[in-house]
């Protein structure tokens, strides 16, 4: 595609996407922090990670200030307007991806306490949900609305993976109530993991309409694009 | 059907077209003088709600240099058109081809069909006279008369035959209120039109123009002379405006497109690129060109 023929205005647009890459890099961060604090039982870097969200809130209010400046000051049209507002909407899912890190990590701080721990799969499933927040965001880098159609069709793994863990560990509660503490944090855990892969789902969407300038959001995932 | 332009009985003897031209009364009901037969019978083609205005394939050239090339556009009564693209893309060309002000340019010609109710503007037994009345044109630069205020509006009417006192007098009340002008004007009707601010001279152009009663206004970069405030009191007459008549905008102001219109036309070497509602243009256009001319990246 061509660049602009305003040289200031396409590097403004080219500083926004850097900016919601490095945001976008620090909540993957955050979230493999927490799930490794989790699995390691670690409390001083659950707090850290915990202290690091505030970071991530300033990108949050940053981005939003610099696309209300790129509004205001060029009145964007077309495929630059679906890249602004796209921006202001995946801010707020990264944000909200970044809480649900810091949630992660305050079930494991709770979890330190407990020596006793129900092995169950939650590093693959929060493998997974990191793969489908960087590609969500490569998707949104490259433009390539079939990485993030791809995206969207993951979200149905994670639902399925945390149906499992529901009913898995809700079993070995019922047959053993000392397992209720450690099994409901675990259970809160694989559900915060399951909302960030909706807010992943969410961030590919609006790559896909970002792109293709069509929603698919509230409908079934088609299976192109 | 090709019409080669030149010298012809009923060409307007007053440049500066509809808004100083007169015909028959505008109280009658003056339309293209065709019979019934003439229409054209591709109508099976046509859109429910039949339009104002039809180009069908248009091609125009001055001389040798060919500066329209096969455009085709519908524009529907009650909306807002905008005419977009770069300097010499051919907008004001087919602005100023709808009432022929294209007849005065020696050595042009006109291909294709340019209809106004079905009926082909450029059909040898039109009245040019008569069509420029009820195609109406607002230009650039503010150009009222060096008169009064109220012989500006009342001119058309009066070469009109219209003689009574009492009726020009609630025409130009009546066209001054239209135009969003009479509450500044009406205690200075006499007053020489030089003497208003450009936005106002503006609006006052555009109240001449509805003076005799038009069907379709053209206006060429209407707002490009004037300030912020007097931009947005023509934005606002526009939408007005297109509750009664078909209007036809070129404005370079792309922001000033997407306020005013339904529908854009982007326009770029002579044809159309893309063609329709506003909207879709302007936050996901079909085309890349299009795409790369509203966005900015251009040239």
């Amino acid at each position: 595609m061509a660049l602009h023929t305003d040289r200031r205005y396409e590097e403004e647009l080219a500083h926004l996407r850097q900016l919601i890459l490095e945001m976008g890099g620090l909540v993957e961060r955050q979230i493999g922090d927490a799930t490794a604090s989790l699995a390691a039982a670690d409390r001083t870097r659950a707090e850290r990670t915990i202290e690091r969200d505030h970071q991530v809130n300033r990108y949050d209010v940053d981005i939003d200030e610099e696309c209300l400046r790129l509004l205001a000051l060029h009145q964007p049209a077309a495929r630059d307007l679906r890249l602004i507002t796209t921006s202001l909407k995946i801010t707020t899912d990264l944000e909200r991806i970044g809480d649900m890190a810091v949630n992660i990590c305050e079930r494991a701080i709770d979890l330190c306490e407990r020596p006793t721990s129900l092995q169950v799969d939650l590093p693959r499933m929060a493998d997974t949900v990191r793969k489908m927040l960087r590609e969500s965001l490569d998707a949104f880098v490259r433009e390539d609305a079939d990485l993030a159609l791809s995206v969207c069709k993951e979200d149905d793994v994670i639902d399925a993976l945390h149906a499992q863990m529901f009913a898995d560990v809700l079993g070995r509660m019922t047959q053993d109530p000392s397992l209720v503490v450690v099994g409901t944090a675990q259970l809160f855990v694989s559900k915060y993991l399951e909302r960030i892969a909706d807010h992943a789902t969410n961030i590919a969407e609006m790559v896909i309409f970002m792109v293709k300038g069509k929603s698919i959001r509230h409908l079934s995932v088609p299976a192109t694009i | 059907m090709t019409v080669e332009r030149g010298q012809r009985a009923g060409t307007s003897s007053a440049p500066g077209g509809a808004v100083r031209v007169a015909a028959a009364s505008p109280r009658a009901d003056v339309r293209l003088a065709l019979p019934s037969g003439s229409v054209d019978g591709a109508e099976a083609a046509a859109p429910a709600r039949r339009p104002k205005i039809e180009a069908r394939g248009v091609d125009f050239f001055y001389g040798a240099t060919q500066a329209l090339h096969d455009v085709s556009l519908a524009a529907a009564d009650c909306q807002v058109t905008a005419l977009i693209g770069p300097s010499g893309c051919g907008k004001s060309t087919f602005l100023r081809l709808i009432n022929r002000m294209n007849d005065l340019i020696p050595g042009t010609r006109v291909a294709g069909r340019l209809l106004l109710d079905g009926e082909d503007i450029y059909d040898s037994r039109v009245d040019v006279v008569d069509l420029r009345r009820r195609v109406g044109m607002v230009f650039q630069r503010s150009n009222p008369f060096p008169k009064s205020i109220y012989e500006n509006v009342a001119y058309g009417p009066r070469v009109h035959g219209v003689r009574d006192k009492a009726v020009l007098d609630e025409i130009v009340e009546k066209t001054l209120r239209g135009a969003a002008l009479w509450e500044e004007v009406k205690d200075r009707l006499a007053s020489s039109a030089l003497s208003l601010s450009g936005g106002q001279q503006q609006r006052l152009c555009i109240a001449r123009a509805l003076a005799v009663e038009p069907d379709v206004l053209l206006m060429d970069e209407p707002a490009s002379a004037l300030d912020p405030l007097a931009t947005a009191k023509i934005e606002e007459l526009i939408h007005e405006l297109k509750e009664r008549y078909t209007i036809i905008i070129v404005t370079h102001n792309m922001q000033q497109a997407a306020r005013v219109s339904d529908m854009t036309a982007y326009f770029y070497l002579g044809r159309i690129v893309e063609f329709g509602e506003t909207a879709k243009i302007f936050t996901n256009p079909s085309r890349q060109e299009t795409e790369d001319y509203i966005t900015g990246r251009f040239g």
